[in-house]
């Protein structure tokens, strides 16, 4: 196995320290006999300490496969370019690890799934298997990643599954998923997820199949745990109101890319790519009852065979032939810490919320 | 992860067609036959099936022209005589591009009184084309004597496969049992395909009692073990029927047993089709009942159907295999595969006469090869997946 | 703005499910889906209809269409001759004539396309079947469809999947459109869609809507698009109507405690603003055993002894503001933070 193990010393960088998790041109493809569907096609992210990411996109921008990419569990017949930098350890000894480089199958990788990097979906259902019960599947996780003591297991399910908010925590230990309402279903998979204490946690669309209700409580469970632990969040949704209450940071993908990265604020009241514009006007909302919201024409293309350069030309209203369709568009600086993939990103009015009142 | 897949599988079926824009036009346009076509066409195994297939029923149909004898001609000169090599070369005459067999000679081991055959190199006799043989009826409406390949005297011993017991020919033999056997398969399944539309239409279109008394009728005919049903039913035809009545007494036992499967088929699809946005749309839209089962649900399965019938006319094929071989079947003279394995049922066959064997052989490929098309067509039967 | 007629009036509208038990299939019990409804919508209104899942709200829209009759209760819609007919007490002939008139949207634009037919045939098989045209008449008049929901006449000849969902959602659109009715249905016509597809979508809806006068009943469980395209909301729970009012008032007045606890929940695009979230404790109730008195009362802060014993009665709190609360009076509420 060429494991690839950076050593690092102990005092690097303050900025530095707090990235546990860097992505570094990411590149996701699947190749078919059509072609190379180019899933994600050079993603960079940073994900810092304690803080939560959000990735926002519309379905089959790449935010989900990007997310699978993370923890190396990406379908037949995908293949992971690129590097994804973790930090193992205490902070006393860290060392990196590059996932990209481990076996999808090996050990390491293995522990650090559901380990350091754990995941909740959009749908517990598949997550949990049905004919076990929700507190077996929980010290199953606490078992491979925490201990190995059978009483200690479940007495940190229990607590675990209390500190989800579990009503009854006993009684559901003994439940199958099945008998779980939907809510109660993703605390309970919260609770699998967070029980081996991971340092990151991922979030595909956790409430995209939820009430508004159900939706609340469940972000708001997030965002407490997050407090208390300490843990990051990597946040996939395509719904910009839960961005704008979970995320820090963001970044918006439209085709494989990531279009525009900042944090949560300079997103919403100085967006600067046009698609993100489009996005912010797109949102039905009381301002813009009784006027026509700001459509984007056409639909996103399917990432195959795609043309030359910038992957949003054709529905684009700021496109110039000749610039635009020429080569690929490189992630531009705009300020500190607010990156934008477009040529005229720095000429352009900012966007977002903000600018309607 | 799961929509992931489904894309690439929508994609899959759009992006064959993308790569020019004149074929996009076709994607679009093609309806649901032409999308199974062109998912069919990818499954190599299941177009080598339906070429193997095709080839089959058309030696069936055409079995007298085809067989170089008639089935029950006996040459008692040539009980049980082994399979002919082809020649083409011979010390006497050198090589020649006709090729010929050689005459049988049989010698008795005179103490086990055994016979065996020689070739016996004196004799050769040449194969032509289109020669004048016996004398049989196409298809039951015009003698000839034509056969599309044989020796210039009718009564030479060419035998390819072997003889039987009373030396009759055996691959004319298979050929006309493949017609009665093959036959029995597509006969088979049409009254099961009535049967099974009819009754799994009924189920799951009206529901209710209607729905619970056929279903109980199938749960009632499938926990009855199929060999005993198939042997008291068909015990129980009359011992003086004439074999087409036979023929006909048996493709009613196995529909009334073999219907269960394909309307369990039928109701469960339409029970999910009623349920489909598409059908109550066509009910807003004003439809009767009528034309929603003949516009919106049939199209709907047909496709679904025919993999079914593929892959149980196979089984309908060894069942009339299975109660033949036993002899509660069809009774020579009828020939089919079936009866020509009565010949082969014991040690003494595969020991001294292993060519025998040949219609079993032709059983297995004629069974694979509907089950490898079966799959191919159960690939191709959704391609909207 | 003038205030035009009714279009529709549903009153004390009912559909009990009956839950069968054991081998005899016994009646056990009913799941109440919709449960003593009343509202109205007007002439070239948009009402919106906001609930969360198992609310009844789709099975309320299908009984208004009589796709699933109703178990009791009236639906009054105009006819053109501008006559008040119960729909619920329409033979099937009469029916026919009336579904021309009211059409559905339905939500996946996967499933309520027969992927076997070409879009001229789904588009035309309304007016086949109601016998409205034929022959070149029927061509030319699925044509002037397919081009009003912004489609090309050239995708005629197009069987479903050579779309993608937006334009599938047009064809379905275009479908619904074609017998000419005057009052549609959209069932979450909206929610399988990306927003800027949505927005595409709720664009043309409104257009349609201007340009043919059209009446919506128009069901959604996001509170964003019903914002967007309703003139008067109504919020369901466990079955019930609990609050109906025009758009504004709902959302910045709401009357009853569950509408308000509804709109705390909807995150807001803007992390400048948060809401002061009232986050419900427990579960929905169970519509095959709900509670007693106000079928919310276990899960509302307000709940007082009156909640538990008396089911509250449906009145008018303000000019077409009704609510189902017996506190509404003494409630101060908060209203939706604007974004």
């Amino acid at each position: 196995m060429s494991v690839n193990i950076k050593k690092q010393s102990a005092g690097a960088g303050a900025a530095n320290a707090d990235v546990i998790l860097e992505v570094k041109d990411l590149k996701v493809h699947f190749h078919l006999d059509e072609g190379k569907l180019k899933s994600v096609d050079g993603v960079n992210l940073t994900i810092r300490k304690g803080k939560t990411l959000g990735i926002v996109g519309e379905s089959g921008c790449g935010k989900s496969v990007t997310s699978q990419a993370l923890l190396r569990i990406v379908p037949h017949p995908g293949t992971v370019e690129g590097q994804i930098l973790l930090k193992r350890g205490n902070t006393g000894n860290s060392e990196t690890v590059d996932l990209v480089k481990l076996d999808d199958k090996g050990k390491e990788i293995r522990s650090i799934r559901g380990g350091e990097i754990a995941m909740i979906f959009q749908e517990p259902m598949k997550a949990f298997s049905p004919i076990h019960t929700v507190g077996d599947q929980i010290m199953e996780a606490i078992l491979l990643h925490r201990t190995k003591d059978d009483s200690e297991a479940r007495r940190i399910a229990l607590e675990t599954l209390q500190s989800v908010g579990m009503s009854n925590p006993v009684q559901r230990m003994n439940e199958f998923p099945h008998q779980l309402s939907g809510g109660m279903r993703q605390r309970a998979m919260i609770a699998m997820a967070l029980a081996s204490h991971p340092n990151i946690l991922i979030a595909d669309e956790p409430t995209t199949a939820l009430d508004v209700t159900v939706q609340a409580q469940v972000l708001q469970l997030i965002n407490e745990l997050k407090e208390k632990t300490g843990t990051s969040v990597i946040f996939i949704t395509h719904d910009l109101g839960v961005i704008a209450e979970m995320s820090d940071d963001v970044a918006v993908m439209y085709l494989g890319k990531v279009v525009e990265y900042t944090d949560v604020d300079t997103l919403f009241y100085g967006a600067r790519h046009p698609y993100t514009k489009a996005l912010f006007h797109s949102i039905p909302s009381v301002a813009s009852r009784n006027k026509r919201l700001e459509s984007i024409e056409g639909t996103v293309p399917f990432p195959m065979n795609l043309p030359e350069g910038c992957g949003f030309y054709s529905r684009c209203p700021r496109a110039e032939d000749g610039l635009c369709n020429v080569t690929e568009i490189p992630l531009f600086k705009v300020s500190e810490n607010h990156y934008v993939r477009c040529l005229f990103a720095e000429e352009q009015n900012p966007g977002g919320v903000g600018n309607e009142h | 992860m799961n929509t992931v897949v489904e894309k690439w599988k929508s994609y899959r079926i759009r992006s064959k067609t993308t790569k020019k824009p004149e074929k996009t036009e076709a994607f679009e346009v093609a309806s649901q036959w032409q999308l199974m076509w062109w998912k069919f066409k990818k499954h190599k195994m299941a177009m080598f099936s339906a070429i193997v297939l095709i080839l089959l029923y058309l030696s069936a149909i055409f079995c007298e022209f085809l067989s170089p004898k008639v089935p029950l001609e006996r040459f008692s000169e040539y009980k049980n005589t082994p399979p002919q090599g082809i020649h083409f070369y011979s010390k006497e005459t050198g090589f020649s591009l006709r090729p010929f067999v050689y005459d049988m000679k049989m010698t008795v081991d005179q103490k086990t009184f055994r016979r065996t055959f020689q070739e016996d190199k004196s004799k050769p006799y040449y194969i032509y084309f289109f020669v004048k043989g016996s004398e049989y009826k196409m298809w039951g409406l015009f003698n000839s004597d034509i056969h599309l390949f044989g020796t210039k005297d009718p009564n030479a011993p060419m035998f390819l496969a072997g003889t039987d017991d009373l030396g009759r020919d055996l691959l004319s033999r298979m050929l006309y049992g493949g017609r009665i056997s093959l036959a029995f398969g597509i006969l088979g399944i049409v009254l099961t395909l009535v049967l099974g539309l009819l009754l799994g239409g009924l189920s799951g279109y009206l529901g209710g009692f209607t729905d619970t008394v056929i279903q109980r009728t199938i749960d009632l005919l499938i926990c009855i073990p199929t060999i005993p049903l198939w042997m008291a039913l068909a015990a129980a035809m009359p011992r003086n029927w004439s074999a087409l009545e036979i023929y006909f007494g048996m493709i009613i036992i196995f529909s009334i047993i073999g219907w269960t499967g394909l309307a369990r088929v039928v109701r469960g699809k339409i029970l999910s089709l009623r349920e489909e946005d598409f059908t109550m749309a066509a009910r807003l839209a004003g439809a009767s009942d009528m034309r929603i089962v003949t516009k919106h649900l049939l199209p709907s399965f047909a496709s679904y159907i025919i993999v079914s019938i593929t892959l149980s006319i196979p089984a309908t094929i060894l069942g009339e295999t299975a109660l033949s071989f036993l002899g509660i079947g069809l009774m020579p003279p009828v020939v089919s595969w079936g009866v020509l394995l009565q010949d082969a049922q014991n040690l003494e066959t595969l020991a001294y006469h292993p060519w025998l064997l040949w219609p079993a052989s032709l059983i297995i490929l004629t069974v694979l090869m509907f089950n490898f098309l079966g799959d191919g067509l159960r690939d191709a039967a959704d391609p909207y997946k | 703005m003038s205030i035009s007629e009714e279009i529709l009036n549903v009153q004390s509208l009912k559909k009990y499910f009956v839950i069968k038990k054991g081998f005899l299939q016994r009646t056990a019990g009913y799941v109440k889906a919709v449960d003593d409804v009343n509202f109205y919508i007007r002439e070239g209104e948009t009402f919106g209809l906001v609930g969360e899942s198992g609310c009844g709200k789709t099975t309320l829209g299908r009984c208004v269409l009589r796709a699933i009759e109703p178990s009791e209760g009236v639906t009054l819609f105009r006819d053109r001759d501008g006559k008040m007919k119960d729909l619920n007490g329409l033979d099937s002939k009469e029916l026919r004539r009336f579904r021309r008139d009211i059409q559905l949207i339905f939500q996946d634009p996967y499933s309520s396309l027969n992927p076997r037919m070409t879009v001229e045939n789904i588009v035309g098989e309304p007016l086949v079947c109601n016998g409205m045209a034929s022959g070149e008449a029927l061509r030319e008049r699925v044509k002037e469809l397919v081009e009003m929901v912004g489609l090309s006449s050239r995708h005629l000849e197009r069987y479903p999947h050579a779309f993608s969902g937006g334009q599938r959602q047009r064809i379905g659109i275009a479908r619904a459109l074609a017998t000419n009715p005057r009052f549609i249905v959209c069932d979450e016509a909206v929610s399988a869609l990306d927003v800027s597809v949505q927005a595409q979508i709720l664009n043309l809806l409104r257009d349609l809507q201007k340009r043919l006068g059209l009446s919506y009943l128009f069901i959604s469980h996001d509170l964003g698009v019903i914002q967007h395209i309703s003139d008067r909301v109504g919020v369901m729970y466990v079955g019930r109507m609990v609050e109906t009012a025009k758009t504004d008032d709902l959302f910045k007045q709401p009357k009853h405690p569950y509408t308000e606890a509804l709109l705390s929940a909807k995150p807001i695009p803007d992390p400048r603003k948060k809401a002061a979230r009232i986050v419900l404790s427990g579960e929905v109730a169970n519509p095959a055993n709900p509670p007693s008195g106000c079928y919310f009362h276990p899960r509302c802060q307000y709940a007082q002894d009156v909640c538990r014993k008396k089911k509250p009665e449906w009145r008018e709190v303000g000019p077409d503001h009704f609510v189902a609360c017996h506190l509404a009076d003494e409630l101060t509420l908060q209203g939706a933070v604007k974004s």
